[in-house]
């Protein structure tokens, strides 16, 4: 259960670029998660949902979208994901295959209100 | 409205700086790292205990025993041999960071030292994703647990290099299969090199040693051993 830490980690991050960056609020924050990252997205969501009771991020979502495992094929070259933990090319069947996608756990992007602008101050 | 603000960071971005930090004070040492991982009760410590009254009149090795609770671990390698060894009590954290790594290393004599073992977390999941500055995870994996394994937990044998079958002597005491597990997790990661040893009887130890020569550096200053 190592999610607690993670979910501490991206709530950190997310408090430290809203002061940095003088933000009044943060809506949701977006995270990927890849199938080989080793994290479980609903303990992640249920832990971040937990830490951000009585913080200044209280009301901001943790947005998940998981990423599948891409391979590139060592032999034919070929770009492709694959589903199920099989390590394999379908293009060619060789296993001999880089993971070039699926161990992602990066924080994508916040989302925060739009600055209201003073229609006094164009 | 609302506006997006790209950020794209790692999450783990500040362990794996540490990490990177960890690496390149390691290298600079010429010393190898060898991250163990596997679930609890494997022989991540046998292994090691095996490894030291082997091979430590020939090499000098430190470790780094992570535990969630007690330093037994740490006390067995001790009394192994271990001169130079580290136990890392977590406290209920389910897997070793950078940060504690980056911690308890200014705390050992690191001089002249040919291989650190950190001894992980019994775990297959947690430890996984967290980069300790090692050159290389080596998964244990023993002949009382599901030949499945691998396919159960394969962010872990994908990130290791090498996998040790440990209490092969206990073979046939179970419908554990060499051919299957060696075949699952070739599956997930075949670039795996796999290592068949009883760490009770001794069997199959002395490839495991030998490999482990073969991956200590030359030192410029080949000191002898004292």
């Amino acid at each position: 259960m190592h999610e607690l830490s993670i979910a501490q980690s991206i709530l950190d991050t997310v408090l430290k670029e809203k002061h940095e960056r003088g933000l009044p609020r943060v809506d949701q924050v977006a995270v990927q998660v890849g199938a080989l990252s080793g994290v479980l997205p609903d303990s992640l969501q249920f832990c971040f949902e937990a830490i951000r009771i009585d913080t200044e991020l209280q009301t901001c979502e943790l947005t998940i979208e998981t990423v599948p495992i891409t391979v590139e094929c060592r032999e034919c070259y070929a770009r492709t994901t694959v589903e199920d933990f099989l390590f394999v090319c379908p293009k060619c069947g060789s296993v001999h295959v880089d993971v070039v996608a699926g161990y992602e756990l990066d924080i994508s992007y916040l989302e925060v209100p739009d600055p209201v602008h003073d229609p006094a101050d164009p | 409205m609302a506006e997006k603000i790209d950020l794209r960071k790692k999450v783990l971005s500040e362990n794996d700086r540490l990490a990177a930090e960890i690496r390149q004070r390691l290298k600079s040492r010429d010393t190898v790292t060898f991250n163990l991982v596997s679930s609890p009760g494997s022989g991540k410590t046998s292994l090691l205990e095996r490894t030291l009254k082997a091979m430590k009149d020939e090499v000098r090795m430190a470790l780094i025993a992570g535990d969630v609770q007690t330093e037994n671990d740490a006390d067995r390698l001790v009394r192994a041999g271990g001169e130079r060894v580290k136990p890392l009590v977590t406290g209920g954290s389910c897997h070793l960071d950078a940060r504690m790594i980056a911690n308890v290393l200014p705390e050992m004599n690191l001089t002249n030292v040919d291989i650190l073992f950190i001894e992980n977390v019994g775990n297959l999941v947690c430890p996984s994703g967290f980069d300790l500055g090692e050159d290389m995870k080596v998964v244990l994996i023993s002949t009382t647990e599901g030949d499945d394994k691998p396919l159960k937990y394969p962010a872990m044998f994908r990130r290791s290099s090498v996998m040790v079958i440990n209490k092969i002597d206990l073979l046939g005491t179970s419908e554990f299969s060499i051919d299957t597990v060696r075949r699952n997790a070739l599956s997930i990661n075949p670039d795996l090199t796999i290592f068949e040893v009883s760490c009770r009887t001794g069997e199959g130890l002395d490839e495991w040693f030998n490999w482990l020569r073969q991956r200590v550096p030359e030192r410029a200053d080949a000191a002898v051993l004292t």
